[in-house]
């Protein structure tokens, strides 16, 4: 079952439901009008507005650092503005505790889970408000209730495994039942969708209908165009702490709310104008320009044969895969998460080990070289997950900007701190990492911004091949734009790119040849002009292919 | 995203250790008067007893200076992510191979070449019993906090045998003195500090966490280390090897707190004698801490300690000294339930130990 491609055609039809839906509410739920917040000198709100009717799905909208969340944390009590007012349901409510909030049936669902992994389902729960029997927990007075309160909204997870064992989509929905448990009438969640599969964002979206279609009031923190137009009556848009715009979703093109987003025309990866969530894409993607392929003629700058990677515990994570990237060539990688494609760019990367087979960068066999000496060879790697594997946090830009190259700016073993400072500013500036102060913990900007800094890292010097690995993932419109810019940028200067992205319309806006991975292996290897959702979609889901060895460029 | 940014300003990084001191003279006050004593007195009495004469001082300066040693073994650790418990036994080990190497050369050497001799030789016996660790750690992942707790009493007993089998002096626990490498007092220059142990490693260890400072934040193989400690994804993402930084950490580390052996056996008595190290190894653990793991840190926080340690002495005569341990303790529990950085390496720890 092809669930992305499907989910994304809903578009239309979503719209004409939500249109009906929007007729039914006048009153003003949630009000809160001219929020002001500042964390030190960092002005996180200025002047937000916003305005949720009862019973609508309200999307709120912006870049990375819009102030989204803050408002959000503002709304459940987490922090007290500094000016403006908040109230609910005709009542002043400003500056209330998060206890004031939950009793009061505001509930918000954090982008980060909050559970407690060696605890069941049920215990997390109904921890803090647990049902006694004695001093003692009762377990299935517990678990009868989830599992009655998982019937009643559609959010089916069994009550008594641990979370642990829990998949991604799993954890959020308890996250989501928690905040019902609670009673919350209105569920703030923060970009719920970052870390779900299609398949559960379909499911997410049906429960989210249901509970609205029962009277509960959602807003939805987001950063994705589609998702708003799919999902939501009304949406709210933020800029740098303000608010900028609201507007019902049916009167709303995607390429209207991107510009309110960002200030200014933006082109979306696709077509220019049509609708993002819409499976019709505009030529861009739909047929790719002549003079992309012949630029790809001569020798391979990243070769890749027989691989095999074995996984952690036991199996192999890549079995026996082969392919070239030419130079000027972006290769797409397409998949559902968690079919080997991240090992493979770890094995490339020489972040992780190889059972057998080559790879090759130009000519040089660079199956057994250090991370570092890839790097000097001419390899660059935006890592899959930046807080973990891209950047220091508790550096500066500028000394992030330096990591795998920091025997660049070494003279006798000693840091070069000039050199430091003034490549930091230089690339701060070329990649418009914001704020522009290289001194800057990389721990304190924006998801899109700490992106940047490792495109600037990574792109902003000599390379012959590039491993990009979910570039864009939770960054907000405006750097999504710059860095597939800077992607084919790359390509057209007859660089390599490997690109790896569990998002299918990114993979098809970009690529010259896709495969698919399944299971460790590439299932089939399509010139982008002959692929489609539809026609990747079986492939991606194991219905197809599965016989197909080998893959092979 | 924003409320990071507050985080690491002046006010909030030197907080946390002032709140723990505060909540250490509370439990104090309390503490003294459940002996029936009055609170500004007996603190009146630490103050005169160590800051207040120069006796007292040159004990406290004397303290400070092995504990700014043991101090920087355990922050270099932690700044490489790792939890060096063992700077008992590297401390005990350095201050023994300096005593050996003071034995080793003939009588008349001069000074310009016995003193650096002897300091390279402790930080060569503290860099091997830091080096066991650090290398189990980079090859089999066997955690440096068994390890290193480990390894004190094996160092501590090695020693003990070593010098009671073939190298006592008559009945005492005690090597021979050392026949060059002696260092001056304080007291030659500034008679004041007669009698107490104050001696030239001071310097040394002033040098020495300068180098430190230096090293971490000012070369590459300090960038590496760091960036280790903070998140060794990224390090080996970034080409640095995490096995390698551990090993090299551990080694420095231990190297550290073995130049600390030298404030003792050069500066102080001139021979190795069991138990020299008394605790001075574990406390550190807690310099490092409340000195945020710091260089510039750490020397300040070794002068509190010092300064409480000693002070313990000064008032014995209305309170027992032990009243003065517990409020060591609570200084490290306070420390403990404060620091942020604390805290997140708690955490850390116990992840790893319950995965």
């Amino acid at each position: 079952m092809s669930a992305e491609p499907k989910a994304r055609g809903q578009g239309p039809e979503a719209r004409g439901t939500a249109e009906s839906r929007v007729t039914s509410h006048e009153s003003r739920f949630l009000v809160a009008t001219g929020i002001r917040k500042s964390f030190g000198a960092v002005e996180a709100n200025r002047n937000a507005n916003l305005e949720v009717a009862r019973g609508e799905i309200h999307a709120l909208v912006g870049e990375n650092g819009a102030g989204k969340s803050t408002l959000m944390r503002i709304l459940a009590g987490l922090h007290e503005p500094d000016a403006g007012k908040v109230e609910l349901d005709g009542k002043d409510v400003t500056g209330w505790s998060t206890r004031q909030a939950i009793d009061a049936g505001v509930g918000m669902v954090h982008q980060h889970f909050m559970l407690v992994p060696t605890l069941t389902v049920a215990e997390n729960l109904v921890l803090g408000r647990e049902p006694r029997r004695g001093v003692r927990l009762d377990r299935a007075t517990a678990s009868a209730e989830v599992t009655a309160l998982g019937r009643r909204t559609g959010l089916v997870v069994e009550p008594d495994r641990l979370v642990s064992e829990l998949s991604v989509g799993e954890a959020q929905r308890v996250e989501v039942l928690k905040v019902l448990w609670r009673g919350a009438r209105l569920l703030i969640l923060d970009e719920p969708t970052a870390v779900l599969s299609p398949p559960e964002v379909k499911d997410l979206w049906a429960v989210l209908r249901r509970l609205t279609a029962e009277g509960s009031t959602v807003v939805l923190i987001t950063h994705k165009l589609d998702e708003v137009m799919e999902i939501s009556d009304t949406v709210t848009v933020m800029r740098a702490g303000e608010t900028v715009g609201r507007t019902a979703t049916r009167d709303a093109s995607p390429s209207a709310i991107a510009r309110m987003m960002v200030g200014r025309d933006v082109v979306l990866a696709g077509a220019q104008g049509a609708p993002v969530g819409s499976e019709v894409r505009g030529p861009r993607s739909e047929a790719v320009p002549p003079g992309r392929e012949s630029r790809v003629t001569s020798h391979a700058v990243l070769a890749v044969d027989h691989l095999t990677v074995p996984a952690g515990r036991g199996g192999n994570a890549v079995s026996d895969v082969s392919f070239e990237v030419a130079p000027g060539e972006i290769f797409g990688i397409a998949g559902v998460e968690g079919n080997g494609q991240s090992e493979l760019v770890e094995a490339i990367a020489g972040l992780r080990s190889v059972s057998s087979g080559t790879i090759k960068l130009g000519p040089r066999d660079i199956t057994r070289l250090g991370v570092r000496e890839r790097g000097d060879a001419g390899l660059s790697h935006i890592p899959e997950d930046r807080h973990r594997r891209g950047l220091v946090l508790d550096y500066s830009i500028a000394d992030n900007l330096i990591l795998g190259r920091q025997h660049r700016f070494t003279r006798r073993g000693v840091l070069d701190r000039r050199g430091i400072a003034s490549h930091g500013a230089e690339q701060v500036k070329a990649f418009d990492v914001r704020p522009a102060d290289p001194s800057l913990l990389a721990g304190t900007l924006s998801g899109g911004n700490q992106q940047k800094v490792v495109i600037a890292r990574e792109m902003g010097r000599e390379f012959s091949a590039l491993l990009a690995s979910q570039p864009t993932r939770g960054v907000d419109v405006g750097a999504i734009e710059f860095i597939h810019a800077r992607i084919r940028a790359a390509a057209a200067i007859g660089r390599g790119v490997l690109l790896v992205s569990a998002d299918l319309v990114e993979v098809l806006a970009l690529s010259d040849r896709v495969a698919v991975m399944y299971e460790g292996r590439f299932v089939c290897v399509l010139p982008r002009a002959q692929a489609s959702a539809e026609i990747l979609g079986p492939y991606m889901t194991g219905l197809e292919g599965r016989v197909a060895a080998g893959g092979g460029a | 995203m924003s409320a990071r940014a507050a985080e690491g300003s002046l006010a909030t990084t030197w907080l946390a250790p002032l709140v723990a001191l505060l909540i250490a003279a509370i439990v104090g006050d309390i503490l003294i008067l459940s002996f029936g004593q009055a609170p500004g007195e007996v603190y009146r009495l630490l103050i005169e007893g160590t800051w207040g004469n120069a006796y007292g001082l040159g004990q406290v300066l004397y303290k400070a200076t092995t504990l700014t040693f043991t101090g920087l073994a355990v922050a270099l650790g932690l700044r490489a992510g790792l939890f060096n418990i063992g700077a008992e036994g590297q401390l005990a080990a350095g201050g023994f191979a300096a005593a050996m190497a003071g034995l080793l050369l003939p009588a008349g050497v001069p000074a310009i070449l016995a003193v650096p001799f002897c300091m390279v030789a402790a930080a060569a016996g503290g860099g091997v019993v830091g080096a066991v660790p650090g290398a189990l750690k980079a090859r089999f992942g066997a955690s440096e906090v068994i390890v290193t707790i480990m390894l004190n009493f094996v160092v501590l007993a090695l020693l003990n045998w070593i010098v009671a089998a073939n190298l006592h002096v008559g009945e005492s626990l005690h090597t021979p003195t050392i026949n060059a490498g002696a260092l001056p007092r304080l007291s030659e220059v500034a008679p004041g500090f007669h009698g107490s142990a104050a001696n030239a490693t001071i310097i040394l260890a002033i040098a020495t966490a300068a180098a430190v400072g230096w090293f971490l934040f000012r070369t590459r193989a300090g960038y590496d280390l760091r960036a280790t400690g903070l998140q060794p994804d990224a390090a080996e993402y970034g080409g640095i090897n995490v096995g390698r930084e551990h090993f090299r950490a551990m080694t420095m580390a231990g190297a550290l707190a073995g130049l600390g052996g030298v404030n003792f056996v050069l500066g102080y008595k001139q021979y190795y004698e069991e138990g020299f190290a008394a605790g001075a190894g574990f406390l550190g653990i807690a310099v490092a801490l409340v000195g945020r793991n710091h260089p510039a840190g750490v020397p300040l926080a070794a002068l509190l300690f010092a300064t409480i340690s000693q002070g313990g002495l000064a008032v014995n005569a209305i309170v027992p000294k032990q009243m003065v341990e517990v409020l060591t303790a609570v200084v490290i529990i306070a420390v403990a339930v404060t620091v942020p950085e604390v805290q997140r390496l708690l955490a850390s720890t116990a992840r790893r130990v319950t995965s």
